[in-house]
């Protein structure tokens, strides 16, 4: 069952500290902003947060950052010409960073959430990012051995959901956001607008209501909503 | 065999952008890395029907939005707003990157730090002491795309050379290069080594003189 609320608190409650927290967006696209201020709010701390990035500007990621709630940021593509949050505090040692290729960080979520217990990957093979890794030559490519990455909450950022947490997503906004919702215990989307049971098309759903926890409904003109389905 | 262009000097950004867009295949996927190689698409014809990936998400990238086109749901890997061309599709970041993987990404265009005469590739990460790391999808692209064109100047500020035996940057992809494109030269890389196609205002003795490269 997909608990519905329209508070970002009751969303984020429970939150404990040292999860392994997955945030969803590419810079801010996707990303979800009024579940990370309520987890700001919530208090939870010594986080390992997944992200592609490292924040930007002062909001969303960044914010929480500023607090330093986060150990350890697992991403991509930390540096940024507005990730002076996060530069601070990697310079100052106050956080810990493991870069991993975007496609690498993407996939080992889905590894996570569709139960595969590591894979070979090409990505990274012959550079620093495999160091230590093992490697297979199979058919003559060679391979590094990534595992798994499994979050005890995801945050992510749709367009709609409806009462089953079925959700649709808008343009790039949709990025991490299916993928991350597979990889956690707990899911937690918020969604600009809920349409009630069958008013989704069955059809263009992008992530079925079975990874979905929880939806904050952020309640932004429903009439639109309605209209971008239909 | 190379042709030389003596009666010209060296070949600016954009022109070097319509280099590479003439030598995009025509119906094309291709995907233009951050910077200098998003002017490539200035230079794509319709006709051609090359369709661009952006790796957060999207096939049939249009060109940046101005004014009331302007979503910040709808972006590029540089995070610039952008626009859908008509049969665009969106899709998540593991399909996205298994495209590419998977060798269904014909191109990509990538900017360069350094590039080794058996195709290596040095384009994320400089190495030095305090400098971030930060790869993105650097290393897929050059992994997954079919064919890598390297987009750079032959020589850095300090008028080092880029094309190198051995790339001393830490490595982006290992034999990933195909073909790469500067300022001066455009060059091949290949089992027999570094083959110019063509060179800008300079001639091949003279180039191969200023690169420890063998140039064939």
């Amino acid at each position: 069952m997909t608990f519905v609320t329209t508070s970002a608190d009751q969303a984020v409650a429970g939150i404990r500290d040292g999860s392994m927290v997955l945030i969803g967006g590419f810079g801010m696209a996707g990303m979800p902003v009024t579940l990370i201020d309520a987890l700001i709010r919530q208090g939870a701390k010594d986080l390992t947060v997944v992200s592609n990035n490292a924040g930007n500007g002062y909001t969303g990621l960044a914010a929480l950052l500023a607090k330093e709630r986060v150990r350890k940021i697992i991403c991509s593509y930390p540096r940024q010409i507005d990730s002076w949050v996060f530069n601070e505090l990697y310079r100052e040692k106050k956080i810990e960073l493991e870069v991993v290729p975007q496609g690498t960080l993407a996939e080992r979520m889905r590894a996570g959430g569709a139960g595969i217990g590591a894979f070979y990957c090409p990505t990274g093979v012959g550079t620093p990012l495999a160091d230590g890794k093992e490697i297979r030559t199979i058919d003559g490519v060679d391979y590094v051995l990534e595992l798994p990455i499994k979050g005890d909450v995801a945050l992510v950022g749709a367009y709609l959901g409806d009462p089953r947490g079925n959700l649709v997503f808008r343009k790039t906004a949709r990025n991490f956001g299916p993928v991350m919702a597979t990889a956690a215990s707990t899911t937690i989307a918020e969604v600009h607008g809920m349409l009630p049971l069958g008013g989704l098309d069955p059809e263009v759903i992008v992530t079925p209501g079975i990874y979905v926890d929880r939806i904050l409904d952020l309640q932004r003109s429903p009439l639109e909503a309605s209209e971008a389905v239909s | 065999m190379t042709i030389e262009h003596l009666d010209r000097g060296p070949l600016d950004k954009i022109e070097l952008a319509a280099v590479i867009a003439r030598d995009i295949p025509q119906g094309a996927y291709v995907n233009l890395g951050i910077g200098q190689p998003t002017l490539v698409a200035d230079h794509l014809s319709e006709d051609a029907g090359v369709v661009l990936h952006t790796e957060n998400g999207m096939l049939g990238m249009g060109r940046a939005a101005v004014g009331d086109e302007i979503d910040q749901d709808l972006i590029n890997a540089g995070k610039i707003p952008v626009t859908e061309a008509p049969g665009a599709a969106y899709f998540h970041h593991a399909d996205s990157f298994a495209m590419m993987r998977g060798g269904h990404l014909d191109v990509c265009v990538l900017g360069a730090f350094q590039v080794s005469q058996r195709g290596d590739l040095a384009n994320w990460h400089t190495g030095e002491p305090g400098a971030i790391p930060a790869v993105g999808g650097a290393m897929d692209l050059a992994t997954g795309a079919r064919q890598v064109f390297v987009m750079m100047t032959l020589f850095a500020k300090d008028g080092t050379p880029k094309l190198v035996p051995e790339c001393t940057y830490p490595l982006t992809g290992v034999g990933c290069v195909s073909r790469v494109y500067t300022d001066v030269g455009t060059f091949q890389i290949g089992r027999d080594g570094v083959l110019v196609l063509e060179t800008y205002g300079v001639s091949l003795p003279a180039l191969q003189e200023r690169l420890a490269v063998p140039l064939g």
